[in-house]
């Protein structure tokens, strides 16, 4: 079994903020982060895929084509974006790192071959805090 | 026969917040072609780094040339307290009219630190927007 990453990055802007709360409790929760006018973030994108590699490339998957689907499936959708008001996979969510990291897997299970098992999506919000998922 | 010795001191703080490019006298499309993507009207943002490197000779009793925890207070004073976590479009007063590039943000950090800092020391700011665009004010 071999894990291949590619590495892509994504700015934007977004709030931590559940609109059924008062903004009190809101600020209460989420502290500066519920700044009602956004705030933003350099996201750091790992996608993870696994498997065997293919006996005559020698690849698991063609990493340009992985590149390709993130960054025509996720990373367009987002660099540069409000995640609250212009993701379309994010809408009715709230936009923690958490959420991102497991609507990033969906789109991307959705369009990636079937052949290409995914292995995690690594979402790094500040060099300091990222999160990790698996698909379960 | 002393010899002055100079030393520079750097403080590395960050801050994240929203942003967006954009003359408020031009059409959108104006904004746009100048701009591009960072003149979304729904704003993006970055994890800003911040570097403030504090020139002098070290003071003869101590050895330091700025104690940094009174150097990492007035950045955090100063500067995060206005910046991180906001809008610097809509929340700061610096850039309610100002563009907040990186360049005229770097150059509103060292007009408000170079008030702060003794003027005996040589200031310089240096700001990354991203890992790879950053820019440097050195007075």
């Amino acid at each position: 079994m071999v894990f291949l990453t590619r590495i892509e990055h994504f700015n934007a802007a977004h709030k931590l903020f559940n609109p059924s709360w008062s903004r009190e409790k809101n600020e209460e929760v989420f502290g500066p982060c519920a700044n009602e006018n956004w705030h933003g973030h350099n996201y750091e994108l790992y996608v993870t895929i696994k498997g065997e590699p293919d006996k005559e490339t020698g690849f698991l998957y063609d990493v340009k084509k992985l590149s390709g689907i993130i960054k025509e499936q996720v990373t367009e959708k987002l660099d540069h974006k409000n995640l609250n008001v212009e993701v379309d996979f994010l809408r009715g969510k709230m936009c923690s790192t958490e959420n991102l990291a497991i609507g990033i897997w969906n789109e991307l299970s959705a369009h990636l071959p079937a052949s290409v098992k995914m292995h995690s999506v690594k979402l790094y919000e500040t060099p300091r805090i990222f999160v990790e998922y698996f698909g379960q | 026969m002393t010899m002055e010795r100079r030393v520079s001191i750097f403080r590395k703080e960050h801050f994240n917040a929203a942003h967006r490019l954009f003359v408020p006298g031009w059409t959108d499309e104006q904004n746009f072609a100048t701009f591009g993507k960072c003149s979304n009207p729904h704003y993006h943002g970055h994890n800003y780094d911040l570097v403030v490197k504090v020139t002098g000779e070290p003071d003869a009793r101590t050895g330091y040339v700025i104690n940094l925890s009174d150097l990492s207070a007035i950045i955090q004073q100063q500067v995060l307290a206005k910046f991180d976590h906001k809008n610097l479009n809509l929340d700061t007063k610096e850039f309610a009219t100002l563009n907040p590039t990186a360049e005229n943000i770097v150059y509103v950090i060292y007009e408000i630190l170079r008030q702060q800092i003794d003027p005996k020391f040589d200031l310089s700011v240096r700001l990354y927007e991203t890992d790879r665009n950053f820019v440097e004010y050195p007075g």
